[in-house]
């Protein structure tokens, strides 16, 4: 494309018209996703944080159960969980007699809840890795002290182990909470206006894919911006012990 | 030998622009999703009305062509990026869409419905329709009409016609709205249809519907649309038209 007909492209008037007709429809679909994600991801630390311990146990009884949930969600898309769950519980929880069924369906009959439900239980395994991975690396010495203090071993978990990891896992955890954000992307396949679902719904007003999809790709990065922005912050703070003293 | 190549590249340029001109070759966006209209079996293989259509009036206009299969929300913005040079897919005639593509004149004229559960009322006023349940195919002519008719209601956009009749199913939906004969092949007369029916009239009103479904091509290719406009007349005026039709309906598709 030469510099000229780029030019022309960009003051092409159509885009203006659509940003004008289609921000509350992209706002709406922006708040979808944000909450959808925050939920998610909120949720998902209450898995994450036993799965990811049990899964560091020796005791098999404890671990397997952590280990395959992990297994799981790790090892299949999201967009299949998703599936699995939407339309699993469209063939068999509904129109189903059964009173668990129909004390449950009202919930699965809502797109949101099946693409909550499919975010956190991924997001949750994914987290539960970081966890893990970040108590295995505890400092033993840390832990030694801990005990020669005669400290029991809830304490030791509780007040030497969990906050030194979670410092630790933050710059992981930033990184499943940007692929969260992306990840969230899915949740149009199942009738959820997101924000991405916003840019498809634009596309079909207006058959001008480049331009619906940009606007989605551009307030996706700002949201990015944004999360980079307070993890950065929040590492400042909580590793302050771990940069090099100033003299 | 230098030469040789550089004179068969220009034959083949040249060659290539006669191509474009005379339209000896045809490629035709299909959406293959939407029975009786286009549908894939389970081999890969394309049926449907609007196939044969396609390759009856490719027969006519004496051109090879070549079907290519693509999602329905993104079959105009293919069209505009040239992956194909029209589209027979069952696609009304909008003044929404002539502002981005040419249309043929109509070869065939389905009204489209509300179907439901068997006995679900409807009245189609924004105030009944209110925080019902609607699906609908994303970018279609129902998908605006819904859209402008009743703001207040809860309208889930679908990919393709099949995912909105599993939800209906499923009780997540309280009405689907898709073409009349798309719902009675694809969801009245499959298994489980027959607690389903139609509700409401029939809608075809033209400010959503246009005047009925035609071959969209892009504006700049004025012969390839006459060739086309031809060939629908000539297919109506030979009974081939008819032919095809009883293959799929017992019904006149093409409408007045």
């Amino acid at each position: 494309m030469s510099l000229e007909a780029f030019f022309l492209w960009f003051s092409q008037f159509e885009y203006v018209q659509l940003l004008i007709n289609e921000w509350p429809l992209y706002l709406s679909g922006l708040w979808t996703t944000l909450w959808l994600v925050a939920l998610s991801l909120f949720l998902g630390l209450f898995i994450a944080v036993p799965a990811g311990i049990m899964n560091n146990s020796n005791n098999w009884a404890i671990k397997f159960p952590a280990w395959a949930f992990i297994y799981f969600f790790r090892g299949t898309p999201l967009l299949i969980q998703l599936f699995l769950i939407y339309y699993g519980a469209g063939q068999f929880l509904a129109n189903n007699e059964h009173p668990i069924a129909l004390a449950i369906w009202p919930w699965f009959q809502e797109a949101w809840f099946c693409a909550l439900l499919a975010f956190t239980l991924n997001t949750g395994a994914y987290t539960a890795e970081i966890v893990r991975g970040s108590i295995n690396t505890m400092p033993s010495g840390e832990i030694e002290a801990a005990k020669a203090y005669g400290l029991s071993r809830f304490k030791i978990m509780s007040r030497i182990v969990l906050p030194s990891s979670f410092r630790r896992a933050l710059p992981a955890y930033s990184n499943e909470v940007i692929f969260m954000l992306h990840g969230s992307a899915l949740a149009g396949v199942v009738t959820i206006v997101d924000l991405t679902g916003a840019a498809r719904i634009v596309n079909s007003r207006y058959y001008a894919p480049f331009e619906a999809f940009i606007t989605a790709g551009i307030l996706y990065m700002m949201t990015t911006f944004v999360i980079v922005f307070l993890f950065k912050k929040w590492e400042a703070r909580w590793h302050k012990h771990l940069k090099p003293l100033k003299v | 030998m230098k030469k040789l190549i550089i004179a068969a590249a220009m034959m083949l340029t040249v060659a290539g622009s006669v191509h474009a001109k005379e339209w000896k070759n045809v490629r035709i966006g299909i959406e293959g999703a939407y029975p009786p209209f286009s549908w894939t079996e389970p081999n890969g293989e394309v049926k449907g009305f609007d196939i044969d259509i396609a390759n009856a009036l490719c027969e006519e206009m004496k051109v090879k062509c070549t079907l290519v299969k693509q999602d329905w929300d993104g079959i105009i913005p293919a069209l505009l990026a040239r992956k194909y040079d029209a589209i027979i897919a069952t696609m009304d005639i909008t003044e929404e869409r002539k502002k981005k593509v040419a249309f043929s004149d109509k070869y065939q004229h389905i009204p489209a419905r509300f179907a439901a559960k068997k006995g679900t009322a409807i009245e189609l006023t924004a105030e009944f329709m209110s925080d019902k349940r609607i699906g609908v195919q994303r970018a279609t002519s129902m998908d605006t009409y819904v859209t402008d008719n009743f703001p207040k209601a809860q309208v889930k956009r679908y990919g393709t016609a099949d995912e909105a009749y599993l939800d209906l199913k499923s009780g997540r939906l309280d009405y689907v709205m898709i073409d009349s004969a798309a719902i009675s092949d694809g969801l009245l007369n499959k298994p489980g249809g027959d607690a389903f029916e139609f509700v409401g009239p029939k809608l075809n009103d033209p400010r959503w519907f246009g005047e009925g479904a035609g071959i969209a091509m892009r504006k700049n290719d004025t012969e390839l649309k006459a060739k086309f406009d031809a060939a629908i007349k000539a297919i109506r005026a030979n009974g081939k038209y008819k032919e095809l039709q009883d293959k799929y309906f017992d019904f006149d598709v093409y409408g007045d």
